[in-house]
């Protein structure tokens, strides 16, 4: 869930009126579960430090900037303004859904094979944890420029489906599906250690998958 | 041929823009453009300056991998002096008429080793090696 723990209160002008255009919430960047040096030899420490403190951050600056801007819009009725922030609100507020599911999806503790009820639909899904890991994988590279792999659920039919979103497109918010498991591929997620070779990147990253958090999401999907 | 469609486009779209930027950049270049080519640069975006800041905000408000044009619309008569951004290995080209005459690679993998997040400095940065004598040359091609 997004860490929206900060609650600004602006006092209206007219004393005792408390309008919800006065109230603010501020989104926050989470901290991460671990330490920066934590994902290795996987992901460098170098990246997470400037994947988090920075590219992260900057998601989290730019959507309480597009909110407010928003809200502003709002109060005054300009809706030419409303709908020209949709852009940034998509890319900024993907940006911040897709890292925080991301830090979590992770985890130094990570790999190995998911089990129990996870493992039964992936088996039921695709055959095979194998097979769903070479599919995942596959889509993932094949991204085209910036974006996302994901694993993800479709409630109305009930089965783990493998998509890709590009840029910060938010896998829920523009598909339906739930995120479960997301590979970041914009190239700051891997650049400095893997160079110019995502497969390797992908490949490597399963070393890391924290399949308790994959299947605590599954499992609030139901 | 439409499974051919999204690789071509991606594949070729980036070999001809990558033969573009290294051959409109080099060593020792910068500075400005001078001739037909400046004329038509202060005529389109009142000055040379204010171009390179439209250009500039072009590159760097482009979300995701792209690209950053400065380009000739021979549609139009006279042709024009346009600037804009485009995703991915698309390219202005794309439509029949537009022919780019200078481009800023803005994916991570231009600037990442170097710059890490910080795009507007590899931006900024980048103008001291725009080759302007190929970019009048390109130029003038396009408007023959």
């Amino acid at each position: 869930m997004l860490s929206c723990v900060k609650l600004t209160q602006r006092v209206a002008s007219h004393p005792g009126m408390l309008t919800a255009a006065a109230m603010r919430l501020k989104h926050t960047l989470p901290d991460l579960p671990y330490d920066y040096g934590a994902l290795e030899p996987t992901i460098s420490a170098e990246i997470m430090q400037l994947h988090h403190s920075k590219h992260h951050a900057t998601y989290v600056n730019n959507l309480n900037i597009a909110e407010e801007k928003l809200a502003e819009a709002h109060a005054k009725g300009d809706v030419t303004t409303e709908v020209a922030l949709g852009p940034a609100l998509k890319f900024n507020g993907g940006g911040h859904i897709n890292h925080s599911i991301f830090w979590t999806n992770l985890s130094p503790d990570g790999g190995g094979e998911p089990e129990g009820d996870l493992l039964a639909a992936i088996n039921r899904d695709f055959g095979s944890y194998e097979n769903m890991k070479t599919k995942m994988s596959a889509a993932t590279v094949a991204v085209q420029g910036s974006g996302w792999g994901w694993l993800g659920y479709d409630k109305d039919a009930k089965r783990l489906t493998i998509a890709a979103c590009a840029n910060q497109d938010p896998l829920q918010g523009t598909t339906g599906l739930i995120p479960l498991l997301g590979i970041d591929v914009w190239e700051h997620a891997y650049y400095l250690q893997y160079k110019n070779v995502r497969p390797d990147y992908v490949k490597a990253i399963w070393n890391v998958v924290n399949w308790e958090n994959v299947a605590q999401r599954f499992s609030a999907a139901q | 041929h439409e499974a051919l469609r999204g690789p071509i486009r991606n594949s070729g779209g980036g070999y001809v823009n990558h033969r573009l930027f290294w051959n409109i950049m080099g060593p020792s270049k910068g500075g400005e453009p001078s001739g037909d080519l400046a004329a038509a640069i202060s005529s389109a975006f009142g000055s040379f300056d204010a171009f390179k800041e439209k250009f500039s905000q072009a590159a760097a408000t482009q979300f995701g991998s792209g690209w950053a044009w400065l380009y000739v619309d021979t549609n139009k008569s006279p042709a024009t002096l346009e600037v804009t951004s485009t995703a991915n290995q698309d390219t202005p080209a794309m439509e029949a008429g537009k022919v780019p005459i200078l481009g800023l690679d803005v994916w991570e993998h231009a600037y990442y080793l170097k710059y890490q997040s910080k795009r507007a400095a590899y931006i900024d940065a980048w103008w001291n090696v725009v080759n302007w004598d190929e970019v009048a040359t390109r130029y003038e091609q396009a408007r023959a």
